[in-house]
């Protein structure tokens, strides 16, 4: 009896020395896989789901645009706004900003830039329309209308 | 005397080692959005010169499936009325391959497809001739939702890249994830696409419900 209670105490401590090599993996794993959010979201972002999505390869081409009721409505008003980088634009200054983003990359990749439409579920069709009024008057024909993936049952 | 000193501390403590690294793992989970450039791919029609009137593009009525949502997300799928898109896809895919009236090319295409696609051709004369004729028409109001519109829109991709994939024998989330970049894979993709052009037609919205 005295003998087996001996025993357990010998195996009472676990090592641990390994333990902060598992979190710097993990660290590691995080900090490569991590994107700093680089601007603040003004809009609201509830993005459909979808079955049929594709993914775009080349990320330096995706510009993107987000649709959506203003999270501040007391100061931007309760209807579909569109967001471009940090600020809330109208939508005839939409060519102008695709020009900007346009005139950020290569002079071979103009041609191909995509626009990424992040647009709530609860707009309406008319804003997104005339989004691509614009759009099509800017000649960044490419758009991707951003989606999360829906389960899918056959 | 430095060097006894030395000799005491050789051995740094790592005991906090794993606190330190547990604060920053933290707050990468925090700050991480793992990113996701996911979407459904949409090629908007060239601006318009308002000089030159559209182009009058006379196709038979046959040729065209038309899907009206309305303000109140209701579909008129054909002329019928429909509450949910559930199911739209396998209509479409119907109507795309239902080779009623195939022109020479229609038939080469025909005979170049898989026997599984050719069983599925219902040959009825009210649907398409042949799938480089077809296409699929989505009208919406300017009151419709998005959701719904995407929806629609989603299960017209899914047939044509339904159809791709078994074109090509595999799935179709397979096709999907070809990126083209490569010769093996642009191959298949080429071999899907031929003769089977995606016609998704997106009509400009009208004024009704929307503002």
């Amino acid at each position: 009896m005295a003998k087996f209670k001996k025993e357990r105490k010998g195996q009472e401590q676990i090592n641990t020395s390994a333990l902060p090599d598992i979190i710097f993996m993990l660290l590691f794993f995080f900090m490569v896989t991590t994107v700093l959010r680089e601007q603040d979201i003004l809009v609201e972002q509830k993005i459909p789901q979808s079955t049929q999505l594709q993914k775009l390869q080349n990320k330096t081409l995706i510009s993107y645009v987000f649709i959506g009721k203003p999270k501040n409505t007391g100061l931007y008003g309760s209807e579909p706004r569109v967001q471009a980088n940090d600020v809330l634009i109208s939508t005839p200054e939409i060519v102008q900003w695709v020009n900007q983003e346009r005139d950020k990359l290569a002079e071979a990749d103009r041609g191909s830039i995509t626009i990424s439409m992040k647009v709530d579920k609860d707009v309406k069709m008319g804003p997104i329309s005339d989004v691509q009024t614009e759009l099509r008057n800017a000649d960044a024909r490419k758009v991707l209308y951003a989606s999360t993936g829906k389960i899918y049952e056959d | 005397m430095a060097r006894s000193k030395n000799r005491m501390s050789n051995e740094i403590n790592a005991g906090s080692m794993a606190d330190i690294a547990f604060l920053l793992l933290i707050f990468f989970l925090v700050t991480t959005t793992i990113a996701s450039d996911k979407g459904i791919l949409n090629f908007l029609p060239p601006k318009q010169d308002p000089n030159v009137p559209p182009p009058d593009i006379k196709k038979n009525e046959r040729n065209i499936f038309n899907v009206l949502i309305n303000a109140n997300n209701d579909l008129l799928v054909e002329g019928e009325y429909r509450r949910k898109a559930e199911g739209l896809d396998k209509e479409f895919k119907e109507f795309i391959l239902n080779f009623g009236a195939p022109d020479e090319d229609g038939v080469a295409l025909f005979n170049s497809l898989p026997a599984s696609l050719q069983s599925q051709a219902l040959r009825r004369q009210d649907s398409s001739d042949h799938p480089g004729e077809a296409v699929i028409s989505i009208k919406t109001n300017r009151g419709t939702s998005y959701a719904v519109f995407l929806e629609v829109f989603d299960n017209a991709k899914k047939a044509y890249f339904d159809i791709y994939a078994e074109r090509v024998g595999i799935t179709a989330d397979e096709y999907r994830a070809l990126t083209g970049d490569d010769e093996t894979s642009k191959a298949l993709q080429d071999k899907g696409k031929e003769g089977i052009p995606m016609a998704i037609s997106i009509a400009e919205p009208d004024k009704i419900g929307g503002n």
